[in-house]
């Protein structure tokens, strides 16, 4: 297919999306209602359908590229930050914000979901220099039970100050509860995500290990923090903004990479296309299956994602190879 | 190379060669080194199994008897039931991951990590939500845990199918294939769940966390006796559980039929799983705890040791704990999370030793 | 005797073992040579029944392998094959005693302990018993694998490269195991081997495969020939007789 049809199809496929997400919800906005100057539908659609479409679409894509830039510079495919931890660091930041600095603003909040996600990557990093030989699934799993036990730390808190079923909301990504006046902070993601797009080959180069890139010249330390900076920050404002979107920058990344290669640059920006689209798709999803009632996005996300997943591990039997 | 030495041994063998000369009824203590001590781990296993049945007991005792308030009979009869439904509990995992690690040839896997009690909690979801409570309750209970039981024995006979299939897979690929199959059946789960009615969710909800205070005394006994027939079947098949974790060349090779018998294992294995699963609910990592628990307390391989005592150490860790958070800390709800932390640090230490291993 | 009847055995669409036919006699020592990939392995496994054949048969004594009891064979042929990793912890007197196991289905008998004791004497694990087997040596451990074999007493003993992982000397004295269970003991031996100069010292017959069939057979003076070994590995190998054994130089 030439690449100016996929371009061009791919943004047919936004654009239905998109209005999908725009007209669908509890509330009936028409374009009939629209057009005749409603009031109210206008109201549904600034103070609601728009704020969320534009969430969507800000989250989807720096998630995906969040887990494209973990996987670059881990050098390992099936890594992101619902896969080894990160996501679950963050929520243990913010509960602890939350019981011991409850009056705190929301950047200042984001901050410290931050700085526990980027702990909690080196964490992982930390146990996986422990492990000598790797296998390509082996890394993902120790993240994923790593992330089991942050897990379980937070459950324990959250258990002790009652605030299981705030912690469970905060895990499970929902789009419903964006309106305008706090999606804006997403904005922050899609500026990482332009910062990703630049960095791309230095982090390509980091991910050739220690030796092979202070070898070409690079200053590996600053460009390893640079890179897990981003993807703890991009992790840290989704859980707080939406709550989790398991396996998302897993499944694009994968996805992209079966579709249009490995060259970084050129995958990227389909990355970022990917997730918004399969973010917004699966917010459909959820608003559709159980109409008038929705199923958080989380939910939705852990089927899919995990099918994906599951079908990218089974695919080839090369358990095996790689690093 | 003590070199006659092997020559008088050689001779002696010959006698009582492939066909069992007069001499082979001998008794052992003739032929061995005199200087030769006994098995050394005889010792510590009974050591260890006398500790852990001591341990049971108080544990127990300490469950029923510490912190009564109010009428003895009233709380002791409360809290025998309870007791009942730890110890099925502990034991079903224990024994179904043992014999499970051994089936699969390796330490890491267990039924939940590959997501058998996840899959329980589905077929109970799937049940409520295309039956409905009210026709749900219209089937009879011992119909609902028999079609429960039958589709938890097809997802094994396809998972063991796969698992030796044609392409020989890497343990940690089964593995991470089983917590994303555990992740997907969740997601599953939760979705079904949202999409039921309220009500009906409230039923379900009590179906699937019977939680062990409020344990029905009926499903108890069933649980109780399918366990106990379970244990037996399993029990008496001890030794053939040594030969099978040879592998399945060796299995072979000393006369086992591999197939069948790793099939009517999971078969023991899934039963065992939906005992549990169907009292409490799941809990990850209690199994994997357990079992490796007891593979380190003995340093021994044998089922007739391994059984035993990680089905004491389950009882032990249950029972106590819960005796402790309950009576103690006044904190019941929370030891499946202080089971789930332990049991993933334990997870990754088995995963990093493994891979220093090979 | 084993027959071999026109066993084909694929993997995928690759054919490893074409269409063998075979006659292994009672006693003795057989050894299987060929070069890597010629099928020696496989063609034991499916003698062993731990490989299905896709066509053709496997006689034991007249009887197909394929169709009798597992148990019943088991007292009649034990079979080692070349990668033993265990995922359970056993030491070396556990596993030599699961050799008895088709006989004393786990309830040990004083006749399975004397058994056990004869074969952990005759591998020379004497002070290794009470060890484990993730404690020992690669070759310490292979020996207690053929000594879980040996205990198994069975009149037909396959063993799949049992010189991997020995030294010089270990590996001498595992032939000269093999060699006196057949000559003491009356036991029909097949061992897989990588080195043609063990065929040739220590067995009385040599199979040597390639691409899945058999080349030849025969005698060590007949196989160990440079014009046969030319024909089974494609490459010329001078061959010395050396105090009256037939070696083959392989080293320059």
């Amino acid at each position: 297919m030439p690449t100016w049809l996929v371009v061009v199809a791919t943004s047919l496929v936004m654009a239905v999306l998109v209005v999908a997400s725009v007209m669908i919800g509890a509330i009936d906005v028409s374009v009939a209602d629209l057009v005749a100057g409603d009031d109210d539908a206008w109201d549904v659609l600034l103070l609601s359908r728009v704020p969320r479409t534009t969430a969507i679409l800000l989250a989807g894509s720096a998630m995906a590229v969040a887990g494209l830039v973990m996987q670059m510079l881990v050098r390992n495919r099936f890594v992101e930050p619902s896969t080894v931890g990160t996501t679950e660091a963050a929520g243990l930041g913010l509960l602890l914000v939350t019981i011991l600095a409850p009056a705190m603003p929301l950047p200042g909040k984001i901050g410290v979901a931050a700085a526990f996600a980027l702990a909690g990557t080196l964490l992982f990093l930390a146990v996986l220099r422990a492990v000598p030989v790797r296998s390509i699934v082996t890394v993902p799993l120790l993240g994923m039970m790593l992330a089991g036990v942050i897990g379980a730390v937070a459950t324990w808190i959250a258990y002790r100050y009652d605030l299981l079923q705030t912690l469970g909301a905060w895990m499970t990504g929902d789009f419903s509860g964006i309106v305008a006046g706090r999606m804006e902070l997403l904005w922050v993601t899609a500026a990482l995500a332009v910062v990703a797009y630049v960095m791309a080959d230095r982090f390509t180069v980091a991910g050739l290990g220690k030796d092979t890139a202070t070898a070409l010249g690079l200053p590996y330390g600053v460009v390893m923090a640079l890179g897990l900076g981003l993807v703890a920050v991009v992790s840290a404002v989704v859980v707080v903004v939406v709550g989790g979107l398991p396996f998302l920058g897993l499944v694009v990344p994968n996805v992209a990479s079966l579709l249009v290669g490995d060259n970084l640059r050129r995958t990227l920006p389909w990355v970022a296309v990917g997730g918004a689209g399969l973010v917004l798709l699966c917010d459909v999803l959820g608003r559709v299956l159980r109409y008038p009632y929705e199923i958080p996005i989380g939910v939705v996300m852990g089927v899919v994602g995990s099918l994906v997943f599951l079908y990218l591990l089974l695919r080839a039997p090369a358990g095996r190879s790689g690093a | 190379m003590p070199e006659p030495l092997r020559l008088s041994l050689d001779d002696a063998d010959a006698r009582s060669g492939p066909v069992s000369g007069p001499s082979s009824g001998r008794s052992t203590g003739a032929l061995r080194d005199p200087g030769d001590t006994r098995d050394p781990r005889g010792r510590r296993v009974r050591l260890v199994l006398l500790a852990l049945v001591v341990l049971a007991v108080v544990a127990c005792a300490a469950f029923l008897l510490l912190d009564v308030q109010g009428a003895w009979s009233y709380v002791l009869g409360l809290r025998s039931r309870t007791l009942g439904a730890l110890l099925v509990v502990a034991l079903a995992i224990a024994v179904s991951t043992v014999v499970f690690q051994t089936v699969t040839e390796n330490r890491i896997l267990t039924p939940s990590i590959m997501g058998f009690d996840a899959l329980y909690v589905l077929v109970q979801t799937v049940a409520v939500f295309t039956l409905g409570a009210v026709g749900l309750s219209g089937v009879p209970a011992p119909v609902q845990f028999g079609v429960t039981l039958v589709v938890m024995l097809g997802c094994s006979v396809a998972l063991f199918a796969w698992i030796f299939g044609a392409a020989r897979r890497s343990v940690h690929l089964l593995v991470l294939v089983g917590v994303v199959l555990g992740v997907l059946l969740r997601s599953l789960t939760a979705m079904l769940q949202r999409m039921i009615d309220p009500n009906e969710f409230q039923v379900l909800q009590a179906r699937l966390f019977a939680s062990f205070t409020g344990v029905d005394p009926a499903l108890l006994g069933v649980s109780g006796i399918l366990l106990v027939g379970t244990c037996w079947w399993l029990w008496r098949r001890r030794h053939e559980l040594d030969v099978l974790a040879l592998g399945r060349p060796n299995a072979v090779a000393l006369g086992v039929e591999h197939r069948r018998r790793v099939m009517t294992l999971l078969v023991a294995v899934s039963l065992l799983v939906s005992v549990s699963t169907a009292l409490v609910g799941p809990i990850t990592f209690f199994g994997l705890l357990v079992a490796n628990l007891a593979y380190v307390l003995t340093g021994s391989s044998k089922h007739a040791v391994t059984l035993p005592t990680a089905a004491l150490t389950a009882v032990v860790v249950l029972v106590g704990g819960q005796a402790v958070l309950d009576h103690v800390l006044s904190m019941g709800t929370v030891l499946s999370v202080v089971i789930e932390l332990c049991g993933g640090i334990v997870f990754i230490v088995l995963l990093v030793a493994s891979g220093r291993r090979r | 005797m084993i027959t071999v009847e026109q066993v084909t055995k694929r993997y995928g669409t690759t054919v490893v073992v074409d269409d063998v036919s075979l006659e292994l006699p009672r006693g003795g020592v057989t050894s299987v040579i060929g070069p890597n990939g010629a099928g020696k392995s496989t063609l034991l496994s499916v003698v062993a029944r731990l490989l299905p054949a896709e066509s053709g048969r496997v006689l034991l004594d007249g009887a197909d392998v394929a169709r009798t009891p597992g148990r019943e064979l088991a007292r009649r042929l034990g079979v080692l094959r070349q990668d033993n990793h265990l995922a359970v912890r056993l030491t070396v007197r556990d596993l030599v005693t699961l050799g008895r196991y088709p006989y004393s289905r786990g309830r040990t008998t004083p006749d399975d302990v004397a058994h056990v004791d004869a074969a952990v004497a005759r591998l020379d694990l004497g002070g290794l018993e009470h060890r484990y087997l993730d404690e020992l040596s690669g070759g310490q451990r292979q020996r207690a694998f053929v000594a879980m074999v040996m205990a198994q007493d069975t009149e037909y003993v396959l063993l799949d490269e049992p010189l991997n992982n020995l030294d010089m000397t270990h590996a001498r004295d595992m032939m000269r195991t093999v060699r006196r269970a057949a000559d003491e003991l009356g036991r029909t031996v097949v061992v897989v081997l990588h080195d043609v100069n063990f065929a040739s010292c220590w067995s009385d017959r040599i199979v040597a495969m390639r691409d899945g069939r058999v080349e030849v057979q025969g005698p060590p003076s007949e196989v160990i020939d440079t014009d046969v070994l030319r024909r089974v590995y494609d490459d010329e190998i001078t061959v010395r007789e050396v105090d009256g054994r037939r070696v083959a130089l392989y080293y320059t």
